[in-house]
């Protein structure tokens, strides 16, 4: 909250007493954070933390399952998105996710790009046609895919797969991207090209992601949160956190005496 | 080690799988002699005639099962196309829209309960509604008795296959923006679409080869008719009263019916299999 307004940064989205509950059970106890605009922050802490919980708030994918809520206020750009009245359609269109096991449509290459843009653009055949290159191209997947866009996504390696999955995301031109704990599915050659592509991303798009994998928070964010318990511990500039933790319980995470 | 003790499981062993080989032959045996006194009868039967002549009347030579063939693929064509959609549709329903609603719990309970039911009672029911009511027998009954056999087939399959469509998919295509629908026919209705023409399949095959709700609707024509509102032939009923007749053409017809009939299905649940198959390679 202080830290990125003190670097005069803009704020893309505003949480304020969020709190979440899973039917009785509190998943989240009083989040207060600020996401910066065209910064990645990223989301770390141990297993049932509650950093996919968060993340998955900020899109409202939880209003999918009956049983879950969140109180508090999101703001994204000023408006509440947590008001019942938020078409929830249009807040994904413009805050795209990723997920941690890549999920190609059982379609084309080709049309896995299109049909998100489909849903909210009449894009001529030719525009469309330069809306897939240009996604696919922003995901490093240009080259390896361009002769094989009429195959199956599924027909791609995990990791070409985690990539295409972005660029479906980044197609539709959102303005936030959530990334939930995308490489755990993928090898290190893989990983490493999709932590470069946030680094790039971050340039266009706001980016929050949720990893276990302290060294990949301290490799592609510029801000952490660190969660325990559904709470929020310690959040700060990544550097700061990593090298000069102001809590004993971040510091015990992250030099590995706990988690 | 103790020996004894080994003996005795080795023994167990034995005498376990020779049980079970024991059963297996039964049942499997059975099926072959009923496949092969079919073939033999049924091949012998088999001519050119067969599908050009149809059914002949009391006491006249020859004669074919054209009318009875034509018959019943449009009795069985008719059917598949109205308890598809309808199938499909409700599967979607069930598994994507009414997941936990109460229509949905009674729809599924009433599902079951019209799988296992007789199809003599669905004929029945269908007599009772149509043909007691405009007073003649008619293709029209027929089909409907075999879509009201057909539709909880594609129905639970459907809902089964769409259940086995991970809910990663579905959260994917909704963190894009999609709406339900969308959601339903272009991605998970897509992701499950082997499985669901394997249940269309599955329907087809049993409902190729159902007498007892005909017998009250479709009833039989001896002539070669393709008037869905009038009595119409078809394969069972037609290898029911032929296979019991004092004539010996009659008889020869019935094993040849009855051949197509097992072919038919066969082809069916080979089909059915390697689309399953298909899916599961994914």
């Amino acid at each position: 909250m202080a830290e990125t307004q003190d670097l005069q940064l803009k704020t893309a989205i505003q949480i304020r007493r969020l709190n979440f509950f899973y039917g009785k059970f509190q998943g989240l106890k009083d989040i207060n954070l600020d996401i910066a605009e065209r910064k990645v922050t990223a989301f770390i802490g141990p297993s049932g933390c509650g950093k996919s919980t968060l993340l998955r708030t900020l899109n409202r994918m939880y209003s999918l399952y009956p049983g879950q809520r969140a109180e508090g206020e999101i703001n994204f750009y000023g408006q509440n998105i947590l008001d019942p009245k938020q078409d929830l359609n249009l807040l994904r269109a413009r805050i795209g996710m990723v997920f941690q096991k890549p999920t190609p449509f059982p379609m084309s290459i080709y049309d896995n790009i299109a049909f998100g843009v489909r849903l909210y653009e009449n894009l001529s055949k030719g525009e469309m046609d330069e809306r897939v290159e240009w996604a696919l191209t922003k995901t490093a997947l240009w080259n390896e895919a361009k002769d094989k866009l009429n195959q199956s996504g599924l027909a791609l390696s995990g990791g070409q797969q985690q990539r295409l999955c972005i660029a479906r995301s980044v197609a539709v031109k959102p303005s936030v991207i959530l990334l939930d704990e995308p490489t755990s599915a993928l090898d290190p050659i893989s990983t490493a090209k999709i932590e470069e592509l946030v680094h790039e991303l971050k340039s266009d798009y706001t980016v929050a992601i949720v990893t276990h994998n302290m060294q990949q928070a301290a490799r592609v964010s510029d801000f952490t949160a660190y969660m325990y318990l559904g709470e929020m511990v310690e959040f700060g500039q990544t550097d700061q956190l990593f090298i000069k933790p102001k809590k004993k319980e971040t510091e015990d995470y992250i030099t590995g005496r706990f988690g | 080690m103790n020996s004894k003790l080994y003996q005795k499981r080795l023994w167990t062993n034995r005498i376990g799988i020779s049980l079970s080989m024991i059963a297996m032959v039964m049942g499997v045996s059975v099926l072959l002699w009923i496949l092969f006194v079919l073939f033999k009868n049924g091949f012998a039967a088999i001519d050119l005639n067969m599908f050009t002549k149809s059914t002949p009347a009391p006491g006249s030579e020859g004669g074919g099962l054209a009318n009875a063939i034509v018959g019943s693929l449009m009795l069985v064509g008719i059917a598949t196309m109205i308890s598809t959609p309808i199938g499909i549709l409700a599967g979607v329903y069930l598994a994507e829209f009414g997941t936990r609603s109460r229509i949905a719990e009674l729809t599924r309970f009433m599902t079951d309960i019209m799988l296992s039911a007789p199809s003599i009672v669905l004929g029945l029911f269908v007599y009772a509604i149509i043909v007691a009511q405009v007073k003649h027998f008619s293709g029209w009954a027929g089909t409907v008795a075999l879509a009201l056999i057909a539709i909880p087939v594609v129905l639970r399959t459907t809902e089964n296959m769409l259940r086995l469509v991970p809910g990663s998919l579905r959260e994917a295509a909704y963190a894009l923006g999609a709406p339900q629908w969308k959601v339903a026919t272009m991605v998970t209705l897509r992701a499950a679409k082997s499985g669901v023409v394997t249940g269309v399949l599955l329907a087809l095959a049993r409902i190729s080869g159902e007498t007892a709700p005909l017998l009250f609707t479709a009833l039989n024509n001896q002539f070669f008719s393709m008037d869905m509102s009038k009595p119409m032939s078809n394969l069972p009923v037609v290898i029911f009263q032929f296979a019991m007749s004092p004539y010996d053409n009659w008889i020869r017809l019935a094993w040849g019916g009855a051949l197509l009939i097992t072919l038919t299905v066969l082809v069916l649940n080979i089909l059915a299999r390697v689309f399953f198959r298909e899916k599961i390679s994914h």
